[in-house]
């Protein structure tokens, strides 16, 4: 090709390699996104269809942990902005807020779990509505765990003095699928305690 | 086998059927005519435009598109597609939502793994693998309205001169309905494959005429009569396990796992379809059922062949 | 560009006097592979080698069916067969195929070093392959080795409840779950790694615009494969929590519903039919153009019409379910999105029919399975169109009608489009050409073989056939036709038996192909036949879609008409 001697206009140079994480990511929520929305179609094509207790009857608003996965994705974003201005100690410290919040959201929903299993007695098993709602929320929560799992590497990386500024691109990354986990339990919530309660 | 016409979408003999086929010669016309004209126009390119053994080594004209034409062959086709919606939609609505006169008889079809189980509601009976209509006239229909349900898996009740299939599935009530101008038998077989023996599920619609239809329910009413000859068949079918699965009215024998036998000699085949109804057929099918049908769900009785000739010659009392 | 030394000998011919690199060394380095073209080839032979495993069950089917109440196999034998020949022919023959020519050309073609992910490619390609070898061991599992289970016999759609444990006693179903559950997560990681390729990658100058149809095609087919397979990973999901929880999604018997699997199956398996067939046009659209001498009629309209499947494939599903007894509104609202899908569909064949007007077509064997593959499109489409009018498919859904329709797009576009890929890029991947005395005679015989095969098969179906049956009677009408289907069977073994001798014999003795054996336009023909691994000496700067035509023709170059 003649390349030294064809200049090529600024608008004709496509994407640049280094989006591709973000690209990436996009894709896989796309993916994801398609896989939860099948749950969520079963769960709205179920409702009302159960036996047993209804979810009226055994269902609470889960307002505290929702709040605090909520706030998980505004101490993310903090965290992403300080690692973007080099400042890694306030980056560590928001990552660790992060995972804080995230943790109170699992801690919590496991224990509504423990009550909806051993005091009304709603299992995956023992009706329709116990299928859908273990199944949906867990889907959910199984991806928290994962994203949970990851932001724990990173922060073990950064408390080891692994991480750097130039890693912020990646950072941006992982928070995206954060955003994105957040944005489904908004989904959840609303389908699950409003929608179909 | 006594020789049904073969079953032949081409050879409708009931409303639905007729519709289907109506609409079916239109879309074949249409495909026949896109197909003349394509692949003339491609045999044509390949020949005309092949290249020559003499050709000079330039490249042709290098054309990019052409708007009018693109254009055109995107016009014509959404005409075409527009008009063949339009065509099976009013065949949609004209079955799938067709009223049922007040004279319609009604039955109710249960699928099982692998055959059919046939209720007359209005009438109190029931039977198996063979459904006995009445023949409809064209002028005054009497249509016959078919509840579908499923015992177990997902079936379909497919006979192809008399209508389009319709799937029996579990926990769905289904319903369609047939309305045959011709008396005759009418073969077709379950279309959705529901298990080992999903091939041997076959399916016999009998059209009679008005008068026979009426002789034919007033006979599945009655619980038959007692022969006296085959009273030691009767005792042993009565205290074996037969009557866990099967039904015989004026008996003991209440099972609804398997088919009906209160008349099982009104039918011409045993095993929905799978063999003939004849005395060796029957022995076989009671000592060996796998030899009939491998992998269906009837077990081999266990009995001595002697047990098994008086419950035969019992059975083929059952008129 | 084109110089003795850029002619280079096959791919593991070392040059004179240098020592062959112990064999195990060779294969370490292909398992280890994270580069492309290896990922791609492996994928390549991964899918032909269950493509022919895939055709022994089918033969041995045909066999059974050849005439009635024959005793070739058993029932139960026979259901595990069409189960595992259809679930091994779409998940692991035509997918793995699909993603090979996808991951070895496309980064070749927009002139990249290598995919945007090179390891995740690598991930990709092994967790579909373990998907095979799960499904496979289905078959020696059987009722030894502490009842692990025989082969699935609940056919490759598994509706529900016959895959609920009661129906689906042990665990074959479970090998049918699990060997596509594995191979959907390295399916769904190629996708992503396709687009993010497509889009980021692309070498200076090649806007969306310029970019080769093929990778247009393949772009919407990974997009499709993004939003199709997921729906089948949740169903399976569902369907294990059923079978092992205790959970009632499709357990009819607790109030589940079977429909909703049906739903769930077929949001992904129409979609999935356009993953598998939008790569073979592309093919179609990369050689017709080669060998017709002139550029593809109508590039814009090309793009338009893919993206236009791509959209309306993901709303046709239910005219898989027109006899389950949906409303009339339903089921026309299927009929209007399936009969809309063939507007585009037919607007591609047309642009094939204006590429090749005008030109002056050389017919090399890649040519020849491209034009037979368009005839058979023509075809496939219009017995498509009759299956999309709800009330006849009533009485040809299900039935041999189906059969031989959708055999008719996989073998007779999609397979056939394969070949032509194979003919045409197995030049460029091992520097040698393929015969084309071999190939002919591969073309003619599997011609006459496919549509003794596929154009009778349509018969049985409208005599009132149901499909999956094992056996049936005489008398039916049905005896003769089957028996000639299976003729046809004959014939496509012996194509395919060739077919192999010419691409191993070819490996050895076969022409030497030099950079651009066809005289062809687009980027990957610039490089060496092998490609190095670097894939380009230089990063490639393009001004038009065609840039070896610009390069081959200054005087008359593609950009000129921008």
């Amino acid at each position: 090709m003649a390349a030294s001697t064809l200049t090529v206009p600024q608008a004709e140079v496509p994407m640049s390699p280094h989006l591709r994480g973000r690209v990436g990511m996009w894709c896989l929520i796309t993916a994801e996104s398609a896989i939860f929305t099948i749950f969520v179609v079963a769960y709205l094509y179920y409702a009302g269809k159960s036996t047993g207790p209804t979810p009226r009857e055994v269902l609470e608003v889960p307002i505290f942990i929702s709040i605090c996965l909520f706030s998980s994705s505004f101490t993310i974003v903090m965290g992403e902005k300080a690692i973007h201005r080099g400042n890694i100690k306030l980056f560590t410290a928001w990552l660790f807020a992060t995972i804080i919040l995230g943790a109170i959201f699992v801690g919590g929903s496991l224990r509504e779990w423990y009550r909806l299993i051993y005091e009304d007695g709603v299992t995956i098993s023992s009706s329709l509505f116990g299928t859908n709602f273990y199944s949906l929320v867990g889907l959910h929560l199984s991806h928290v765990i994962v994203g949970l799992t990851m932001l724990s590497t990173v922060l073990i990386f950064a408390l080891l003095g692994r991480v750097k500024q130039e890693h912020a691109e990646r950072i941006g990354v992982l928070a995206l699928y954060w955003h994105f986990v957040d944005t489904v339990w908004v989904v959840v919530l609303s389908v699950v305690y409003f929608i179909a309660r | 086998m006594a020789a049904p016409d073969p079953a032949n979408i081409f050879s409708p003999v009931s409303t639905p059927a007729n519709q289907i086929h109506h609409l079916s010669l239109f879309v074949m016309a249409i495909c026949a005519a896109i197909f003349v004209v394509v692949f003339s126009l491609l045999v044509y390119a390949i020949v005309k435009f092949r290249r020559r053994a003499d050709d000079d080594g330039r490249e042709p004209a290098q054309i990019y598109g052409s708007n009018q034409v693109e254009l055109a062959w995107t016009v014509i086709p959404v005409l075409i597609v527009v008009v063949l919606f339009l065509a099976a939609a009013r065949v949609i609505h004209a079955v799938e939502d067709a009223k049922m006169p007040p004279g319609a008889t009604e039955v109710v079809a249960v699928g099982h793994q692998f055959w059919w189980e046939f209720r007359y509601p209005g009438q109190g009976f029931v039977t198996a693998n063979e459904l006995h209509v009445p023949v409809s006239d064209r002028e005054h229909p009497t249509p016959t309205h078919i509840t579908l349900m499923s015992a177990d898996t997902d079936h379909s009740f497919w006979v192809p001169r008399l209508a389009g299939k319709t799937d029996l599935i579990p926990n769905r009530v289904n319903s369609m309905w047939i309305d045959p101008h011709e008396t005759g038998t009418f073969v077709g077989q379950c279309a959705q494959y529901c298990g080992t023996q999903h091939a041997k599920m076959l399916l016999r619609v009998v059209v009679d005429s008005r008068e026979d239809f009426e002789k034919w329910a007033a006979n599945e009413k009655n619980p038959g009569a007692q022969v006296e000859a085959a009273a030691n068949g009767r005792r042993i079918f009565e205290s074996t396990a037969c009557v866990n699965c099967h039904t015989v009215e004026g008996t003991n024998a209440r099972g609804k796992f398997g088919p009906d036998l209160t008349h099982i000699m009104s039918r011409a085949t045993v095993a929905a379809g799978a063999a003939e109804n004849t005395k060796e057929n029957l022995h076989l099918w009671i000592k060996d059922p796998d030899a009939i049908k491998p992998g269906c769900l009837m077990p081999a009785m266990q009995m001595s062949d002697q047990d098994i000739d008086a419950v035969t010659a019992y059975l083929m009392t059952l008129h | 560009m084109l110089d003795a030394d850029s002619i280079s000998k096959p791919m593991f011919v070392p040059p004179e006097g240098v020592q062959a690199r112990p064999w195990l060394d060779r294969v370490h380095e292909w398992i280890v592979t994270v580069d492309h073209k290896k990922l791609g080839l492996m994928y390549l032979c991964y899918g032909l080698l269950f493509l022919v495993i895939g055709g022994v069950e089918a033969t041995a089917m045909r066999i059974q069916l050849a005439l009635p109440n024959n005793h070739f196999v058993s029932p139960q034998t026979f259901n595990q067969l069409f189960t595992m020949h259809g679930t091994t022919m779409i998940f692991f023959s035509a997918m793995p195929i699909v993603f090979g020519i996808a991951v070895y050309l496309v980064p070749l073609m927009i002139g990249a070093r290598d995919m945007a992910f090179p390891r995740l490619n690598a991930w990709g390609f092994w967790m579909s392959a373990l998907g095979g070898i799960i499904l496979y061991f289905s078959w020696v599992g059987g009722s030894g080795l502490y009842g692990a289970g025989g082969a699935p016999d609940v056919g490759w759609f598994a509706y529900a409840p016959l895959t609920s444990p009661a129906f689906s006693v042990g665990h074959s179903t479970d090998y049918w779950i699990i060997g596509i559950f594995v191979s959907g997560f390295g399916s769904i990681a190629t996708a992503v790694n396709i687009i993010t390729t497509i889009l980021c990658l692309r070498c200076p100058g090649m806007t969306l615009n310029r970019m080769p149809l093929l990778v247009w095609l393949n772009a919407v087919m990974a997009f499709i494969v993004l939003l199709a397979v997921s729906p089948l990973t949740a169903a399976q999901v569902m369907l294990l929590i059923d079978r092992y929880l205790g959970g009632h999604f499709f357990d009819t018997q607790a109030g589940g519903s079977a429909v909703i699997w049906m739903h769930f199956f077929w949001v992904f398996g129409h979609p999935e039919v356009y993953v598998l067939v939008l790569p073979a046009f592309a093919v179609l659209s990369e050689v017709i153009p080669v060998f017709s001498r002139k550029p593809i009629f109508g590039y814009s309209i090309m793009v338009v019409a893919t993206l236009a499947i791509g959209f309306i494939s993901l709303s046709v599903w239910a005219h898989h379910m027109f006899t389950v007894g949906m409303t009339s509104y339903a089921n026309a609202f299927f009929v209007a999105s399936t009969a809309a899908i063939a507007v585009p569909t037919g607007i591609k064949i047309f642009n094939w029919l204006g590429t090749m007007w005008g030109g002056k077509i050389i017919f090399k064997v890649p040519m020849l399975f491209c034009v037979a593959a368009v005839c058979q499109m023509l075809i496939a489409g219009l017995t498509g169109i009759m299956l999309s009018a709800a009330p006849f498919d009533w009485q040809l859904g299900n039935s041999y009608f189906v059969v031989a329709h959708f055999h008719y797009v996989i073998l007779g576009v999609i397979v056939f489009g394969v070949f032509a890929a194979i003919y045409y890029w197995y030049p460029k991947a091992t520097g040698r050409m393929l015969s084309e005395r071999l190939g002919r005679w591969h073309f003619w015989l599997f011609l006459i073989g496919f549509h003794l095969t596929f154009d009778f098969m349509h018969v049985p179906g409208l005599l009132g056939m149901p499909r999956r049956i094992y056996t049936y009677d005489t008398g039916r009408g049905w005896d003769i036709w089957n028996l000639i289907v299976t003729v046809g069977v004959v014939f496509q073994a012996l194509a395919i038996l060739l077919w192999v001798v010419n691409v191993f014999g070819s490996y050895y003795k076969g022409e030497v192909a030099g950079n651009d054996p066809w005289n062809a336009w687009t980027l990957e023909w610039s490089t060496t036949s092998p490609p190095p691994d670097y894939n380009f000496a230089t990063i490639p700067v393009v001004r038009s879609a065609r840039p070896l035509w610009d390069l081959k023709h200054p005087e008359d170059p593609d950009w000129k008409y921008e």
